[in-house]
């Protein structure tokens, strides 16, 4: 008898041992990530046609004058910097919720048609209502919600299964991309920058109005879903599970819902659709933290850290210049074909 | 024991003898039935596109263009009319046969030129050749386009196919919308820092017979020949295949010896459209569902009749965006994304998932 006693005793705090040490890792590679987002922040603040050193990088951060770098950081290079972190945040974290409570990486958002839909109205409010600025914003969630609740309606035939909601993103994605296509060939005044900025996503002419935009976008709605990331993390498990776990599953799903396409909204409205960032931030952080812990904050990083150098390697490392989504779609898909693969050869989750 | 030879003289006997009986005899009458109502709908269409568009026109404008006057603008505009009308049709029926065919070979009701990707590989190697080795000849379009087609075809479907179940209908169509985005970011990556070629930017973006001359269809006619020979004889075949392989090898059927030549044949087909006209889809998804609805499942009918209605489609699809916003006009890739996309949820959501 007390050798039973004293086993248990000892596994039970080997056990909290073990969570200890799970949590240690996990905060450790967040702050990894943290300190490459901070880095590749500086580098392309610093990088560029004149190269500007750390120090005056700092000085001119903490408010100084410096003649020349004030006016290349503050006006050229950090609003573009922002942008791209605060674009990828709210990319990362809509997509990790789409994915995690529909339980399939490939059902996120930007394949099912939510970031066409907002970008569709993004630009059906630019070209046709001459609009722009926070009312475009607006709109684009508004669209967004419309056009997911359009998808949730029409894949519902008792209850959703997972492969119609995506086969119904893919038909009405396709519909409003034509729609998308068509008003940006035929626009008065047609360039191809701005066309590409709305069909694969752009933070070229980026502005600090943005970044507060986007920056209330992930208070309001990343404040909603980390409020549901207990919710979240028990739904993983499967609907049965959760709901006898005491999850209300038709709330929460609602709740993450509305979040998640208000942040892909907002950001689409500012930087366009930008390719696979949203699908992908989740599968990546995935891999990183292993695949059983909740992935919300590390994928919002991961986001974001994508948009940042995916925008920086679009400007100095390729042989023109190219918008992020560019480089995020040549990067992304054969990653997106690589995951369908492996995913196939598994079994499926569908 | 029976030889091959013997099995196939047994079954040709067997649907021979079947299609004397009564109930086939209706069905024929029906399926007759419908392909007249087809061929005047196809007629209808003529007349419209032909009477209608951006500009308005008289009847005796129309009267004079088609004979060839070509004194006043209202005349010319009907003139323009006429071979744009016959790319639309023949752009038509080369997208539905291709479609039919490509559910045939896959046995897949979702499959379509432009779902499973297949336009944008065909967009992306017109760019290439545009771009890198600078081609600009009509044929040559073709010729890179069918190519890239054909590239495209064989890796979506090879993904796809990977993993239990082979290539479903949701792997397909997840497959092809990933390959389309990669190869759309290619083809913007090649197009963006070229000026030069921005012109081509249009035709590679937006699908549309516009500009139609009759120079493109004289050079278009041999590779549509082609094709539509190559799957027309496949018809039989096709019928057998969507039996399932294995009943189609126990009647003798090579399966994959039928699947490649059917699919090179559509691969031709959406191949010379997209190089043409732009990508152009739906088109191919939605014809086949609505000959099977009318006409039945025996591919001997359905392949032309696809044809038949991909051009009647197409046609109208074309008049259609020449009047909903006048004086300018919706491409017809636009209108059949319209038309077809509530066509394909209408389709998913009449099956149930574990058949699709």
């Amino acid at each position: 008898m007390n050798r039973t006693v004293s086993s248990s005793a000892v596994s039970a705090s080997w056990v909290a041992a073990k969570r200890a040490e799970r949590m240690r890792r996990y905060w450790l590679k967040l702050c990894g990530l943290l300190v490459l987002l901070v880095a590749g922040f500086l580098i392309t603040l610093g990088y560029g046609k004149t190269s500007i050193p750390l120090g005056t990088i700092l000085r001119v951060l903490s408010g100084e004058a410096v003649p020349g770098a004030s006016f290349t950081i503050l006006d050229l290079r950090l609003p573009r910097a922002l942008v791209s972190i605060c674009a990828g945040l709210c990319f990362g974290f809509g997509g990790v919720a789409f994915q995690t409570m529909l339980r399939n990486p490939l059902a996120s958002p930007d394949i099912i048609g939510i970031s066409s839909g907002a970008s569709t109205a993004a630009v059906f409010a630019i070209i046709v209502l001459s609009m722009s600025g926070p009312a475009v914003s607006l709109i684009a969630v508004v669209a967004g919600l419309a056009v997911a609740l359009m998808i949730y309606l029409l894949s519902w035939r008792n209850g959703v299964a997972g492969a119609r909601l995506v086969l119904v993103g893919i038909g009405i994605s396709a519909m409003l991309f034509s729609t998308t296509t068509y008003l940006l060939a035929h626009a008065p005044a047609w360039s191809l920058q701005e066309a590409t900025r709305w069909l694969t996503g752009s933070v070229n002419g980026a502005q600090i109005e943005q970044c507060l935009t986007l920056l209330f976008a992930l208070l309001v709605f990343g404040g909603l879903i980390l409020g549901q990331s207990r919710a979240l993390d028990t739904l993983r498990m499967g609907d049965d599970v959760a709901a006898s776990l005491g999850v209300r599953l038709a709330r929460t799903r609602l709740i993450i819902v509305i979040a998640a396409v208000g942040l892909i909204a907002f950001a689409t409205a500012v930087a366009g659709p930008v390719a696979f960032v949203a699908f992908l931030a989740g599968p990546i952080a995935g891999r990183l933290f292993g695949q059983n812990t909740s992935v919300l904050l590390p994928s919002a990083l991961v986001g974001a850290t994508l948009v940042l150098f995916g925008d920086f390697a679009g400007q100095f490392l390729l042989p023109a210049r190219y918008p992020v989504g560019i480089v995020t779609g040549i990067l992304g898909a054969p990653y997106l074909l690589y995951l369908v693969i492996r995913d196939n050869k598994s079994g499926g989750s569908l | 024991m029976q030889t091959v030879q013997s099995k196939e003289l047994q079954a040709k006997t067997l649907h021979a003898e079947a299609s004397t009986t009564p109930v086939q005899k209706r069905d024929q009458r029906l399926q007759w039935f419908w392909v007249l109502v087809m061929l005047g709908l196809l007629v209808v269409a003529l007349g419209l596109s032909v009477a209608f568009g951006a500009r308005v026109v008289s009847l005796n404008d129309i009267y004079n263009g088609l004979s060839g006057q070509l004194e006043t603008i209202s005349e010319a505009a009907v003139a323009n009319r006429i071979p744009r009308t016959f790319l639309a049709g023949f752009a038509g029926a080369a997208l539905g046969l291709s479609g039919a065919a490509m559910q045939g070979v896959t046995r897949n009701p979702l499959a379509d030129p432009g779902l499973l990707g297949i336009n944008s590989g065909s967009a992306l190697a017109v760019v290439i050749g545009v771009a890198w080795v600078g081609i600009n000849t009509e044929t040559a379009y073709i010729w890179y386009a069918i190519v890239g087609a054909a590239i495209t075809a064989v890796c979506v479907y090879a993904i796809a196919s990977l993993g239990r179940g082979g290539a479903t209908p949701l792997k397909l169509a997840l497959a092809g919308a990933a390959t389309a985005a990669a190869l759309s970011a290619f083809a913007t990556a090649i197009i963006l820092p070229r000026n030069d070629i921005a012109g081509l930017v249009r035709s590679w973006q937006m699908g549309g017979v516009g500009g139609a001359t009759f120079e493109q269809i004289r050079v278009v006619w041999p590779f549509l020949l082609f094709g539509l020979a190559t799957v027309l004889l496949s018809a039989r075949r096709l019928n057998m295949l969507a039996l399932g392989d294995e009943a189609a090898a126990g009647l003798g059927e090579n399966a994959a010896r039928t699947r490649g030549i059917a699919a090179i044949g559509a691969i031709f087909l959406c191949g010379v459209t997209t190089a043409v006209c732009g990508p152009i889809a739906f088109v191919g998804l939605v014809v086949p569902h609505m000959a099977r609805l009318l006409i039945g499942p025996d591919y001997r009918w359905i392949l032309p009749f696809s044809a038949l209605c991909g051009a009647v489609l197409l046609i109208v699809a074309d008049v259609v965006g020449r009047l909903v916003v006048r004086p300018s006009e919706l491409d017809v890739a636009v209108v059949t994304a319209f038309i077809g996309a509530p066509v394909f949820i209408w389709i998913v959501r009449r099956k149930k998932v574990a058949a699709l």
